[in-house]
Parts: structure tokens; sequence; C-alpha cells
């Protein structure tokens, strides 16, 4: 009952930011300069012919007119159409949006393994010289933003090395059976594993670029928050009743120690996601920021409307389902 | 072999230092018995508590001496043997009964967990020992009490579930470390009760670490006075209230206020005396010394 209050609650509050992100979108993109009437003519086209174009797209009208028009639309769930795509804009944003979610969610699954494995050692191995290595591999990895780890993994493992693929989302030979395009998700439905393998192959540079400085941040909170656990007392009582190191860590102080770390993950996770724009420009992998910034680039200004307002929408679901995993885990927020 | 825990010439350090913290120190608990541990704060009482249990902070380091748990050497073990006969024989009655209990986690498998977990109970036995213990320590409503997360309950509640869990394994001894200290004035009255009351049923032998002679005087059967870390008096608690040997702990006794006469001003324990008691450890630290 009170879940349920605090989910409409939620959903409000959801609706509102929306809005408001829609609002700012519209209006900054058509007050910063660049026209995309401009990008769509050749050379030397007339003054008769920008201003047929621009009444065509209604770019002639007022800008609260315009966003009258557009919002008008919107409601009826009518995004308007892409001006250098020449398609509507909801089944484009759509048909990239899974890519980008399943590459942020492979990314967020190995910044937490990765972060996990390295704050577990340091407080198993706490005060050695293992805790201080991990301490220093955590300050790089936070001091160097993800695009430049993509730069660097490109140049190691992509040309130096070449081991890992550095470009695409999947092999362009591959004969794709795929019919919606969640093709990690589909290809496991599907058991087809060579095309899964190959999936997580193109993946993992990109995701591995955008997993370091998050796997930094959660190795250091989470080893920090451990140590001070470690000390309670409820958890030095497991101690006496004949536990293994491991197990106190793990069953005792964790739970509790992996609370603060969460809401940090939530925070976080939307960074990550705002990161995949640069991140699948620079592996050419085919999602939904390589299409904002082509969007960008072409002043599409439908198109852009169209992305950003997802990206919001994934934003506030992502805090919404931290906040949820928070109160499952925390059972003092329950009745709260 | 009579006493069930054997301390002898225990002596302990901090980490990258010659200062003993623990100075030879020899205490033993019967069978059955109730063992007072008395001292002012930084005196070591909880120390050896956690000596014996295994739960020093890793600055401490033990230098010499021999701790004999129902007669294993448990210095001398390797640690994964010692975790499981320390867990298997001692438990802990803590402090703070409010930091004790795991927030996360609800009180039934709290209870539970070193019974299934180290001793290999079937969940089912567990779990009728933990409500039979409940109901020992007289909570009316154990079911519920065992769903419950710690939160939901008072500090008196949470004190009572500490003490059923530290008898659930049926220990042979059980170290309470200063159990009233945290608890309100009206609880600590009956929290000490129940833990003399659990003792004498178990028949347990107990180490009850406290700087109160009131709390002594009512629950222990023997009192061992411990300053800076070395024991200066050893002795039944009937002959210590009438007769205390060390001038420390005739100072320490008539220190302690009265019920009978409110109006008294407190009696600090004289500077004389804290000078004699200070020359005393630091001739033991130089015939210690000495003999190493």
């Amino acid at each position: 009952m009170i879940l349920l209050r605090a989910l409409l609650t939620r959903l409000a509050t959801t609706v509102v930011t929306l809005f408001g992100a829609a609002v700012i979108v519209f209006f900054v993109i058509r007050v910063v300069p660049g026209n995309p009437i401009a990008m769509m003519l050749p050379p030397g086209a007339t003054d008769e012919d920008i201003a047929r174009l621009s009444a065509h797209y209604g770019l002639d009208r007022s800008i609260p007119e315009q966003f009258a028009i557009w919002f008008a639309g919107v409601l009826h769930g009518d995004f308007g159409a892409s001006i250098s795509l020449r398609q509507p804009v909801m089944p484009l944003v759509l048909g990239r949006l899974p890519a980008t979610l399943e590459l942020a969610i492979f990314a967020l699954v190995l910044a937490v393994m990765i972060g996990g494995a390295a704050a577990l050692t340091g407080t198993r191995l706490r005060n050695t010289r293992t805790e201080a290595a991990i301490d220093i591999a955590n300050g790089v990895g936070l001091s160097v933003p993800d695009f430049l780890w993509a730069l660097v993994l490109i140049l190691l493992f992509g040309i130096l090395v070449p081991v890992f693929h550095i470009s695409g989302r999947i092999s362009p030979s591959a004969d794709l059976p795929f019919v919606t395009q969640f093709y990690v998700f589909e290809s496991i439905l599907r058991l087809r594993f060579d095309l899964w393998w190959d999936l997580l192959q193109h993946m993992f540079m990109p995701a591995l670029a955008l997993a370091i400085p998050l796997a930094a941040i959660i190795g250091q909170l989470l080893k920090q928050s451990l140590k001070e656990t470690m000390h309670l007392d409820y958890v030095v009582l497991a101690r006496t009743k004949g536990y293994a190191e491991n197990k106190v860590i793990v069953s005792e102080a964790l739970p509790n120690a992996v609370l603060p770390t969460l809401t940090l993950i939530g925070v976080q996770f939307t960074f990550l996601i705002g990161g995949t724009v640069i991140i699948e420009r620079l592996f050419s992998y085919e999602g939904l920021g390589n299409m904002a910034i082509d969007a960008v680039i072409n002043r599409d200004l439908p198109l852009i409307q169209g992305i950003v307002l997802v990206f919001a929408l994934l934003f506030t679901v992502v805090n919404l389902v931290v906040d949820m995993t928070y109160a499952l885990l925390n059972p003092r927020l329950r009745h709260a | 072999m009579s006493a069930f825990l054997e301390i002898d010439t225990l002596s302990a350090v901090l980490h990258g230092s010659s200062q003993r913290l623990l100075r030879s120190v020899r205490l033993t608990v019967d069978r059955g018995e109730v063992r007072g541990l008395v001292g002012e704060s930084g005196a070591g009482k909880s120390m050896i508590g956690k000596a014996v249990l295994g739960i020093l902070p890793a600055a401490v380091r033990i230098v010499e001496g021999i701790i004999r748990l129902d007669g294993h050497d448990i210095l001398a073990m390797p640690a994964s043997e010692r975790r499981r006969v320390i867990g298997a024989t001692a438990a802990l009655i803590p402090q703070d009964p409010l930091t004790a209990l795991n927030p996360s986690r609800r009180i039934g498998p709290q209870i539970t967990n070193r019974l299934v977990d180290i001793l290999g109970w079937s969940k089912a036995a567990a779990k009728t020992r933990a409500l039979e213990l409940l109901d020992e320590v007289h909570i009316d409503a154990p079911e519920r009490v065992m769903a419950s997360y710690p939160h939901e309950l008072s500090g008196g509640m949470r004190q009572r579930v500490l003490i059923a869990s530290a008898f659930a394994a049926n220990p042979k001894l059980v170290i309470a470390d200063e159990p009233t200290t945290a608890l309100d004035v009206t609880v600590q009255k009956q929290i000490l009760k129940l833990i003399r009351e659990m003792q004498a049923r178990h028949d347990t032998a107990m180490l009850f670490v406290t700087h109160d002679l009131g709390v002594v005087s009512k629950v222990c059967q023997k009192l061992t006075v411990l300053y800076a870390g070395k024991v200066v008096e050893d002795t039944a608690v009937a002959a210590f209230f009438e007769a205390p040997q060390h001038p420390y702990s005739k100072a320490l006794l008539a220190a302690t206020p009265k019920y009978t006469d409110p109006f008294a001003s407190l009696l600090p324990v004289h500077e004389s005396v804290i000078a004699s008691a200070n020359a005393e450890i630091t001739a033991a630290d130089q015939e210690w010394r000495h003999g190493r």
C-alpha cells in the first residue's frame, strides 16, 4: 500500500521531469547557432527555396508556437519526423535504444564485478601490500575518464595486440535471425551462442572503457564501507561464533556495507549511460549515442528531441529501480 | 584439569611497542562458577575476554602465555581450528545490544546461525532450540520476535535476544562484557537477574567483565581485580568485600558509592595508592624484561 503510493508519487514526478527536459532541450537547440535547413540544401539555394523548406518543417513560426505544435503531437504519440533521415522519430530511436541498453548493462555488470572483487580482496587483505596496490589501481581508474580509456584500449588491444574487436556491434558477415533489437538477449533465447559470443566480443572493449571509472569508484567506496563495518559489534560477534573471515565479510559485513555503494551506482550509472554517446562513436557501435551525435551534426531537431526524451526517461527509470532495490535490501526503510 | 578456563602468564603488547597492555595475567574460571573481572577503564578487562574469544584487534599481539579452554591450548592451534573450538565451547554477551545485532537480518537466523553453520544442526532443530531459549529469557511472543528485525525491538529486548543467542549452543563458558552498561537503569536489574538465572540453569562457567563492584557482589563468586593489565587481587567475592588485600582494591571498594548513605561525597582513589600501584607495575615490568 505504502509502496504503491510511493510508486505513484514517483510516477508523477517523472512526468514533471520529462516535461522539463522536453522544454529545455526544445528551446536550447533552437537558440544555439546552426540551421537544419542550411544542412539540407545544396550550396547556391535561393532564399525562396530556404523559405519554402522552412515552412515545410514549420520552422518559420515562433519557437513557442513550434513547441505547442510539437508537444500536441507528443501527447498523441507522434514525435515528428527526422529531418535528415526522413522517417518518424520514435521508431528510429526505439530501434537504437536496445543496443545502447545492452552496452550500458554489460558495462555495469563488468564494473560491479571488477569493483566488487577489488573491494572484497582489499578488505580480506587489509593493511597489506595487496590493499595498497588496489588503492593505486583505483586511483588510476578514477582519474582517467571513460573516453580516454577507450582510446587506450583501442591502441592496446585493437592495434598493438589486436585481440579484441574494436568496431561495430556484431561481425558484418553474421547472418542475423533477430526480430528484436535486443541481440544479446535474443541470441540467448534462440540458443545461438555463436552469435551471443560474437556480440560479447564486440561489446567487451567499449563496455570495459565505460566500466573502468565506475569499477574504481565502486571498489574504493565499497572497500571503505566494508572496512568500517568489519569493526562493528555484530561482525565481531559473528567471529566469536566460529565463522571464517571470508564468510564474515561476505555474509555479515557485505549486506550492510553495500547500501551506500548501491546509491552511488545508481547515480553513476546515469553518467555511464551519458558516456555511451562518445564511446559508441569511438567504437562505431550502432546505438542511440552514435545516432545522437549524427543528429546534432545534422541539426536534426526532432530527432535530438526524441533522443533526449528517451535518455531522460531512462535516467528516471534507473533511479526508480535503485530506490526500490535499496528499500528491498534495507529493512529499516521498508516501514518508513 | 580442574578449571574450565585457565589463563596463565598472559602478556600482550601494542604492535610496534614494548609497553605491555596485559601483564602476565593469571586467572581461572571453574565449571559453574562466575568470576568477576573488575578494573578501571583501560585496565585491560575487556581485552582478556577478547583474547579468550580470539577477537583481539589486529594491533594487539600476545607475546607470552597460555589460554586453555576446556583443555585446548587455543593459542597453539591453527587459526581455523581455534575458531571452531571457540565457536563450539564459548559465547559472548556483548556490551551494547544496539550494535551487536546485524541490522539487515531477522532475529531468528541470528540466533540459529551458529547452530546450523558451525555446529551442523538441522534448521528445524535449531529453530526449536531458539524458541526454547527465547522462552527461557522471558520473551512473550518468541515466534514474532524471531521474525522481527533488530530495529523493531527495544534495547532490553535485544539484550535478551543476545543472551538467548549466547546460551543457544550450550556453551561451557560465557563471557559477559559489561552486559548492562548500555542499558537503562530500570532494565539493568532485570537483565542482571536474567544472566544469573541463565548461568545457574545451564551451569555455565562465566567471566563477568564489569567496572561495577555492586554488580560483582550480586552475580559473582570469585573476583579478579585488574590494574594496568596486572592482576592485583584474586579472591572469593565474600572475602573481598570483608577485607580486600591489595591497597588498590581497598581504595576501589572505598570509592564505590553507597546507597545507604546517598549524601556522602564520592571518594577518589588516593594519589598515594595510585603511585604505589604504578611503582609495583614498573617493578614487575623490569623483572619481566630481565626474565626474557
